[in-house]
């Protein structure tokens, strides 16, 4: 199990006090302080991490927002945002002596500009609602992560999420026109906004994927497109992992950009197929479902090319999609995968890491092997065209030994996406999950300068303290850390 | 400025930026060395020394490329693997009388797109990782070899558009894509102002997947059509609904030629001493910026990226009519991409911050540069 930062006792003795200082700011309901209340809160998408905050706090406006952060600020006390908490890398965990700071009162959208293509929207509006705000004049909001029904455009901010079209559409990112932010010191700072270029330093950018660490998100601008005329679906069966994956390199080295391509092995097709009956077929090694999208003719044209690639390697069942219906029974197994490998084992584990693609055989051999030594099952869906792994851990967590065997069957997954030249996580976020393993990617001196970045937002280390970095340093600190004759002389600071 | 440092490894050139006790300029092609205040100086750090390319894999979509690099001849490269880089980067030489369209480390530091970036996204769309060395002198990394990454803060994109004001880059990794297999142009004639921008806006908003879309006043709005030729010509025929009006069609070789003279702003080259302003704005504001801004002054201008990007021409003047500019519109900014000397030293180059984020901004460029030693008071005073 990872750890937390140990909790100030004085901050926890202080609760009331707080609490009270907090009603007065959000009057009524919006501060919780009853502990059976805030056992909704005690955890987000990584449930085997629970913690019950100090107190909650749900404000509804930015002047509450800014005033929260401003006492919290001038206390000395963290503070833990929170969207709709379905973070799988345990952003949102909660700290003992933290306020949790909801956003879910932000829920509404403020403007819609078609005229501009974009829409303006607070941070509580959930990922799905804002496509179903513009659908009926056919436009939508691209990035779809598989929690879409529930997350919030907040904390697709905070995660810089992606979904299964980020490799034709871009992650959260690139969708984000503007936001509006408090920073900890209760400053209301607005980036973008419905122009595309920000000029200054890329702020926006910095802020999204920051895993609520460098401010708090009160209003997002985000682009909105067209919603494509068509698309259609090719299902791909190959005998081995190398030939499914030299048909992704072979389709985009002939200049397609697919709106999904998605790859799953034998574990995971066996599963999604009990479960869905997709149609899936049994006797092969990798799956690839390549979804086209644009105009009819287009559509049409790219999916013969794929089809003629995918049979130049030795693609040994494939299936295009005649109907609406067909394409979407192709997406049913992928999209239920989580949930299939759910009825094999009472808890998975879901881990996110970036491979460059043409290493993917040796990666899912080492997971096998992996696999074997860990004493657990491993299924894989792949974001197959940007090189993002899904491997689901499964295990047992009423058992404690296997949940550490899981945990570091995880982390060693990790460590070999890292070996072979990808990144801890591609969508999914570092939070306390990948904390520990931040050195496996970068060294002392690369974190020292992410963390200079933290102190210019946030100087006293408030904002969620204890996720993505695993040390905890003192600003002043990094400010005299810097290399002499290449040496670093990084002092050794014991992991918490 | 007499002296000119020319490190040729990383630890050189964190050698020379911990030991320098006064300011350096930092240089890459020096393309657009005349864009922003002029920076106080004792000596250029001159980055040709960082060239090559560390790794082109065309079917990861992936380049990694030392940062002094040309860029022309990385779009060479990637031509030739029928590739390029989406955000279609400008070469402003002849615009600002440079010998050569500059470095690709030049172009990730100004963040500079040209007319794709309304569908394809800017050159922060595309940065995955970066090599560098703060202005403390610290070698560092950010990001990697992968489209899709989200380890830590996002270092590249910060580093992207900071003018070399953070850190000297010594390597980009970009994400690079398919070049189209053919284009096309969708002509429209007899707009104004308003018309135009509305036109754009239709075009834009239907299924059509427009990939350009400008208005060059008198002559014509133009809308660029990319794709595999079958999708280029049905596509021409449902905007030709869309738009409700004629249109005529540009073939691939003139419509090439049309972006590119938008890309680079050509039409505004040859006139060094009119003040040039480029205004990224809420694109339906375009007409009323230019009707406040045609009330008091005698201005040429350009809209690209639907009306979202503005292109003035000013007369000159010593103020680069910089409070009228930037009084015209409420959301956006302006930048001074041209102007004399003496202009950009007294006049705002880049748009003026907020209190709140001028001091944010100040911290950030402390945590790169805490002794402002790296192009100090290029974007703002004291940054």
């Amino acid at each position: 199990m990872l750890t937390m930062p140990i909790p100030d006792q004085d901050t926890i003795r202080r609760r009331s006090a707080i609490a009270a200082a907090l009603r007065r700011i959000v009057p009524g309901e919006g501060v919780v302080a009853a502990p059976v209340e805030m056992r909704a809160f005690e955890t987000d998408g990584l449930t085997a991490y629970r913690q019950i905050p100090l107190v909650v706090v749900l404000p509804e406006t930015v002047a509450q927002v800014s005033a929260v952060l401003r006492y919290a600020h001038e206390n000395g006390i963290k503070v833990v945002p929170r969207g709709a908490g379905t973070s799988l890398s345990g952003g949102a965990l909660p700290l003992a002596d933290g306020i949790l700071l909801g956003m879910a009162k932000f829920n509404r959208v403020l403007e819609i500009d078609y005229a501009n293509r974009c829409a303006v929207v607070q941070p509580g509006v959930t990922n799905l609602a804002i496509t179903k705000a513009v659908e009926h004049k056919g436009f939508y909001y691209a990035p779809d992560p598989s929690s879409q029904i529930a997350c919030t455009i907040g904390g697709n901010v905070a995660e810089n999420s992606g979904g299964v079209h980020c490799l034709k559409y871009g992650l959260t990112a690139n969708n984000v026109l503007g936001i509006e932010l408090v920073l900890v010191t209760g400053e209301v700072i607005r980036l973008g906004g419905k122009h595309l270029d920000s000029e200054g330093y890329d702020l926006l950018g910095v802020m999204t994927g920051s895993e609520g660490l460098l401010g708090v998100v009160t209003e997002v601008t985000v682009r909105i497109l067209q919603k494509p005329e068509t698309a259609r679906a090719v299902l791909v069966g190959f005998p081995t992992s190398e030939d499914a994956g030299q048909c992704v390199a072979d389709v985009i080295s002939a200049g397609i950009i697919p709106g999904g391509m998605e790859m799953m092995d034998r574990p995971a097709i066996h599963a999604a197929e009990d479960f869905v009956h997709a149609g899936y077929p049994r006797d092969v090694e990798a799956l690839l479902i390549v979804e086209l999208d644009g105009p009819q003719v287009e559509v049409d044209h790219l999916i013969d090319r794929v089809s003629g690639i995918a049979r130049a390697n030795n693609s040994t069942t494939l299936r295009i999609s005649a109907s609406e219906e067909e394409r979407l029974l192709f997406w049913a197994g992928r999209k239920a995968a989580f949930p299939a490998v759910g009825r094999l084992s009472p808890d998975y584990l879901c881990m996110d890491g970036t491979i460059p693609r043409k290493r993917l055989p040796d990666v899912l051999q080492g997971m096998a092997e992996l696999s074997q030594f860990h004493r657990l099952r491993v299924a894989n869906v792949f974001h197959a065209g940007d090189g993002n792994l899904h491997p689901l851990i499964l295990y047992d967590a009423n058992d404690p030994d296997e949940l550490d065997r899981a945990e570091k069957f995880g982390a060693d997954i990790l460590r070999l996406c890292v070996k072979v030249g990808g990144v801890l996580t591609g969508e999914h976020g570092v939070g306390i999950e990948k904390r520990d393993l931040m050195p496996e990617m970068f060294s002392e001196g690369d974190l020292a300068q992410q963390m200079r970045v933290k102190c210019a937002f946030d100087g006293k280390g408030l904002l969620n303290p204890g996720k993505v970095f695993p040390t905890l340093h003192r600003c002043a600190e990094l400010g005299r850390m810097h290399v002499k004759g290449g040496a670093l002389p990084f002092p050794e600071i014991p992991r918490f | 400025m007499s002296a000119v440092l020319k490190p040729a490894s990383e630890a050189e050139l964190s050698e020379i930026i911990a030991s320098a006790d006064a300011p350096l300029e930092v240089v890459g092609g020096g393309s657009k060395r005349h864009i922003g205040h002029p920076v106080q100086a004792a000596a250029a750090l001159d980055m040709s020394g960082f060239t090559g390319v560390i790794a082109y894999e065309p079917e990861e979509l992936i380049l990694d490329v030392h940062a002094g690099t040309p860029l022309a001849g990385i779009e060479d490269m990637l031509s030739q693997r029928s590739q390029q880089l989406a955000f279609e980067p400008p070469d402003f030489s002849r615009l600002l009388g440079a010998a050569h369209s500059g470095s690709i480390g030049g172009l990730v530091a100004s963040n500079l797109s040209g007319p794709r970036r309304i569908k394809a996204g800017a050159v922060r769309d595309h940065i995955l990782g970066i090599h560098g060395v703060t202005g403390a002198g610290d070698a560092f990394k950010a990001g990697a070899r992968v489209v899709k990454n989200v380890t830590g803060y996002d270092m590249p994109k910060l580093l992207t558009g900071s003018w070399g004001t953070l850190a000297a880059l010594t390597a980009v990794i970009l994400k690079v894509l398919p070049a189209p297999e053919t284009e096309e142009t969708v002509v429209l004639a007899g707009l104004d102002d308003a018309q135009a921008v509305e036109a754009m806006s239709l075009a834009m908003q239907s299924p059509c997947e427009v990939s350009a879309a400008a208005h060059v006043p008198g002559e014509a709005v133009y809308l660029r059509l990319e794709g595999i030729a079958p999708s280029v010509s049905y596509r021409r025929d449902q905007l030709g609904k869309v738009l409700k009006r004629p249109i005529e069609v540009m073939a691939a070789r003139s419509s090439a030629a049309t972006w590119r003279a938008i890309r680079d702003a050509a039409m505004f080259a040859g006139n060094p001493s009119h003040p040039l302003w480029r205004l990224s704005v809420t694109p339906s504001d375009a007409p009323a910026i230019i009707r406040t801004l045609k009330e008091k002054l005698d201005i040429r201008y350009l809209f690209d990226w639907a009306g979202g990007l503005v292109w003035i021409e000013a007369p000159p003047s010593h103020d680069a009519s910089a409070a009228l500019v930037r009084g015209s519109f409420s959301t956006g900014h302006a930048t001074l991409i041209r102007a004399p000397e003496a202009t950009r030293a007294a006049v705002g180059v880049f748009q003026p911050q907020a209190p709140a984020l001028a001091a944010l901004t100040g911290r950030v460029k402390d945590a790169f540069d805490p002794r402002h030693i790296l192009n100090p008071g290029r974007m703002y005073r004291g940054i």
